[in-house]
């Protein structure tokens, strides 16, 4: 247990102090949400009931971009192979610097979404259920993407094979994601069924993910 | 399976295979054909565009076929460590993409008259279009390995993470309400399409499935002396390189 801790606090660390890593998925996410307006065109109406979906793809683009560094940082300098011979279990390992990408990643994405929110005039009153709702399917963006991390490791053009193996498989989080924020707003259907479903598939991700991505680990690593 | 495991076999037994699997398939997709569109009765709803099923509904059950016979073959790969069963991977997805894509397709020009539209975000459609996209993503990533282990590994890894889309297609119309036609064929109470439009089907289906097997087979002997020639290849410059040592 203290070695998945030790583990844990160390990629979270890194990550922040990386800062760079962070702040440019965060920095990715203002530019992609603020360039929308000028595609969609400025009618508040309209950039109003798109806002849940901009919002969620936007943040499935930004967390994919930074996915790559989940393993790839320990991949270059030797540590994977450290941790692979450790006393962690791989999948456990994948797991924990899957967590430690939500937590650097996934959470602070999923709390700027408001602020975001404003540039597309999302109404206010769905923005505590959209932040829920988020924070509820983030893990299994991370999660997922930590799949796609393994299977692209040390490869050429890595982030957008990754993007292309990955996005196929969101799709179940991003149907039941702006459903939830889009009850919210559109009412007087309950968010609540489609925010189980997604909290249902972040927990199976968590689950079944790391197994995936520890064994695509070991054939990057042999 | 296990005979079959040395590669020298199997291209002998592929090359005593194909010609008559190639006279099959010419003769059950004509015949198909054939009953297809002169014998089968035009729908007396749709009139004669009934008869895109006949190619449509074929491809489908043909795509995920193809992704069958890939997520099977992964698990050789990984569990038994099958020697041929990457190259029965690799070589099966452009296959089962291009059924898809055939479906996905046909399926739209069968959609334009009958519903309207040429697409519709329903669940049947949109698991389709995922399951190409999944195609599309082991065919990248195939391409993207240079070294042909780690690749069969990591696409079999890929391919079983995707595989849970397969039932998703099937039940899609029963769990959801899609525009898309519910089953009719492989349904719990039998089939509900009349002998007169079914027969034409399953024998183009059979057509379609024996095409796939030639099409792998052919695909596969391709890729195993591909493989061959890659491996003299570095045989000759290992050589020429001892050599000049």
């Amino acid at each position: 247990m203290s070695a998945a801790l030790a583990l844990l606090k160390r990629d979270v660390m890194l990550a922040w102090r990386e800062g760079g890593a962070i702040g440019t998925a965060l920095g990715f996410y203002l530019v992609v949400v603020a360039i929308m307006p000028f595609g969609l065109g400025p009618d508040l109406n309209l950039l109003a009931r798109v806002a849940p979906g901009m919002l969620w793809v936007a943040l499935l683009l930004a967390a994919l971009l930074s996915a790559d560094r989940i393993f790839h940082n320990d991949y270059e300098d030797g540590t994977l192979d450290v941790l692979a011979a450790g006393p962690l279990p791989l999948p456990v390992v994948a797991a924990i610097k899957s967590l430690a990408h939500w937590l650097t990643t996934g959470v602070p994405l999923a709390l700027m979404a408001p602020m975001l929110g404003l540039l597309l005039n999302l109404p206010l009153d769905s923005i505590p259920l959209l932040v829920l709702a988020m924070l509820a399917g983030t893990p299994a963006v991370s999660f997922v993407a930590a799949i796609g991390a393994s299977l692209t490791l040390g490869l050429r053009r890595s982030g957008l094979l990754l993007a292309l193996l990955v996005l196929p498989l969101y799709v179940p989080v991003l149907i039941f994601g702006v459903a939830t924020a889009s009850a919210a707003i559109v009412g007087p259907a309950s968010p609540w069924p489609p925010f189980l479903m997604l909290y249902g598939l972040s927990l199976a991700s968590i689950v079944l993910a790391p197994i995936a991505a520890a064994a695509a680990l070991r054939t990057a690593l042999r | 399976m296990i005979g079959l495991a040395n590669p020298t076999r199997f291209l002998s037994l592929v090359d005593r295979v194909v010609p008559w699997l190639t006279a099959l398939t010419m003769i059950l997709l004509g015949l198909g054909l054939y009953l297809a569109l002169f014998v089968a009765p035009p729908d007396y709803q749709q009139g004669e565009t009934v008869r895109i099923m006949f190619i449509h509904v074929p491809a489908a059950w043909l795509a995920m076929f193809g992704y069958t016979v890939i997520a099977v073959a992964a698990l050789g790969t990984l569990i038994w460590r099958h020697p041929l069963a990457d190259v029965a991977a690799k070589t099966a997805a452009p296959i089962g993409a291009t059924f898809t894509f055939v479906a996905l397709v046909t399926g739209s020009l069968w959609g334009k008259p009958m519903w309207g539209t040429y697409w519709v975000w329903d669940a049947r459609l949109t698991s389709m279009l995922i399951l190409l996209l999944l195609y599309l993503g082991l065919i990248a990533l195939w391409q993207s390995i240079e070294e042909p282990g780690r690749a069969g590994r990591t696409a079999a890894i890929l391919a079983l993470v995707g595989a849970i889309n397969i039932p998703i297609i099937k039940f899609s119309v029963d769990w959801w309400n899609t525009l898309h036609q519910p089953a009719s064929v492989f349904r719990a109470g039998g089939s509900t399409i009349d002998a007169s439009l079914l027969t034409p089907l399953f024998v183009m289906a059979a057509g379609f499935t024996a095409l796939f097997m030639l099409l792998h087979l052919l695909a596969m002997r391709a890729e195993i002396l591909r493989r061959r020639v890659r491996a003299l290849q570095q045989t000759q410059v290992e050589r020429a390189t001892l050599a000049e040592a």
